[in-house]
């Protein structure tokens, strides 16, 4: 293992190297790029023998990347904002082929007004397309889900594809401490790769893809696929505590700090959890009962352990860098809302949605968020449940 | 998975066993997929004017006119979904188009 000074897409890109896949189909848009550019650059080199698919557009890199997979080949592509989008109704066509593509996502806002920065829009606006997904804070967690993604995505008992995402610039483009494996040990963890009735198989044929409609299967293929996200949640599990033997680095589906005695939880996914980490050390510091939880795993959503993890507390605050328009609140919130219901004891849940197109997130919004959840917990009658940090004109309470 | 699998054992399907993904480990299932019943036309072919040029075959979107040992034998009304261009583009007029209700009332009579 070797300690480098990496951007997270730089990070990404050496985690997809050290797997060496047989076919990269891609496309770069921003901040993706990098990933695309880099990997390019291997294959340039001779450093890698992965197949190259230089694509017009998203749609079809993950079409070449669906026909690829289906071939038998291990495959990947990385995307970010309006090519996730364009991606959009192929996507659910690789969940549904059962094809175990990988694709690390740069999470950027969609268009429009036109922005290029940091926002959860693209990869929650995709969370039922049928894909496993990781969200990841840093360059390093980036690097590690990207190598696990492998692994779940090709365990036979779960066979979907997965996509692992960093923050768009945040992460991607600032450079960070990064722990680097070895490629060999990177290839012994993630082994070799067996496809399932590949169509390069011309000795067995297969029918991949079929029309399935009037009198057909395609409810129960649709059951079997949410079948394989509850087996997923599982191998997750069971690939994050062995990816903790190799490296130290042991990955579950969330991570909490300060939760134990907490009356006060923050929930947050993507980079924002170091931000809300630093501010609950500091809180803590003042004698608040504040806790936070970081989500990993958002699909499938591992609700029956988030709400046994939460179930100590009175107040939460749920951290969304996208909006759900018109709908309760941010992504993130409804499930950890829905989630908490079963509880006998349910605790007082509150939305803070911030960050949309890159609007930086303050240690004054985090208190902010704090401080009014003190006056919830302290009984203070609040009815506004959705709150927006560091928006002009809308203040914490909710007066335009 | 078990190469003995079927598409014409399509009913034993069911969530846990079928193949991930819905593929099917037997290729050219069309054939067995019956998808005439969209024609609202069906071409009918008259022998005797018909000299097995094979330009209706090449022309057939769906492979449904039938050829064996170079010579035309039927037209795969499965398959046939009446789009009428073997009629089209047949040099001798071998083919007419004619309307598919009154050609099934006609085959019940029989």
């Amino acid at each position: 293992m070797s300690r480098k000074a990496m951007t997270g897409n730089g990070a990404i890109a050496i985690a997809l190297k050290q797997v060496e896949p047989d076919v990269m189909s891609a496309y770069p848009i921003t901040p993706q790029t990098e990933i695309a550019q880099n990997y390019a650059q291997f294959v340039a080199d001779g450093a890698v023998k992965t197949e190259y698919i230089a694509v017009e557009s998203e749609h079809s890199a993950m079409s070449a990347a669906i026909g690829s997979a289906a071939a038998g080949a291990r495959t990947i592509t990385a995307t970010s904002s309006q090519g996730f989008a364009l991606m959009w109704e192929m996507l659910f066509i690789a969940a549904s082929l059962r094809l175990p593509i990988t694709m690390p996502v740069i999470t950027r806002a969609l268009s429009g007004p036109i922005n290029i920065h940091c926002d959860h829009s693209d990869s929650m606006g995709g969370r039922d397309c049928g894909w496993v997904q990781l969200y990841g804070e840093d360059a390093q967690e980036g690097y590690d889900n990207a190598i696990q993604a492998f692994r779940i995505a090709e365990h036979m008992d779960v066979r979907l594809p997965v996509m692992t995402m960093i923050d768009g610039f945040i992460i991607s483009g600032a450079i960070g401490p990064l722990d680097v494996l070895e490629d060999e040990q990177v290839k012994q963890f993630v082994g070799p790769y067996k496809a399932i009735h590949p169509l390069l198989d011309v000795d067995n044929p297969v029918t991949v893809g079929a029309f399935d409609s009037l009198g057909g299967w395609y409810f129960e293929h649709k059951v079997t696929q949410n079948m394989a996200m509850a087996k997923a949640m599982d191998v997750i599990g069971g690939v994050g505590r062995e990816y903790g033997q190799l490296t130290g680095r042991e990955y579950s589906h969330f991570k909490t700090h300060h939760i134990e005695d907490a009356e006060i939880v923050l929930v947050a996914i993507g980079s924002a959890a170091g931000n809300v980490k630093t501010m609950v050390d500091k809180l803590r510091d003042h004698d608040v009962k504040v806790g936070m939880m970081k989500v990993r795993t958002f699909r499938p959503f591992p609700a029956a352990q988030i709400a046994a993890a939460l179930s100590g507390a009175k107040i939460i605050g749920v951290m969304d860098r996208s909006d759900s328009f018109g709908a309760l609140g941010g992504p993130l919130f409804m499930e950890i809302r829905s989630a908490m219901f079963e509880l006998g004891a349910r605790p007082q849940i509150y939305n803070f949605i911030y960050g949309l197109g890159g609007r930086d997130i303050f240690p004054d919004d985090i208190e902010g968020a704090v401080r009014l959840l003190e006056k919830a917990a302290a009984g203070e009658k609040i009815t506004q449940k959705r709150y927006y940090l560091n928006v002009r004109e809308v203040s914490l309470d909710g007066q335009a | 998975m078990s190469k003995k699998w079927k598409y014409k054992d399509i009913d034993k399907w069911g969530p846990g066993r079928h193949e991930p993904g819905g593929t099917i480990p037997e290729s050219g299932t069309a054939e067995d997929y019956k998808t005439g019943g969209w024609r609202t036309e069906r071409p009918v072919r008259d022998q005797e004017k018909c000299n097995d040029c094979m330009i209706c075959f090449f022309a057939c979107p769906d492979s449904a006119i039938r050829v064996e040992n170079g010579k035309l034998v039927d037209i795969d009304l499965g398959h046939c979904k009446g789009c009428g261009i073997c009629a089209q583009v047949c040099p001798r007029d071998a083919i007419k188009m004619e309307d598919e209700t009154r050609a099934r009332k006609e085959e019940e009579k029989v």
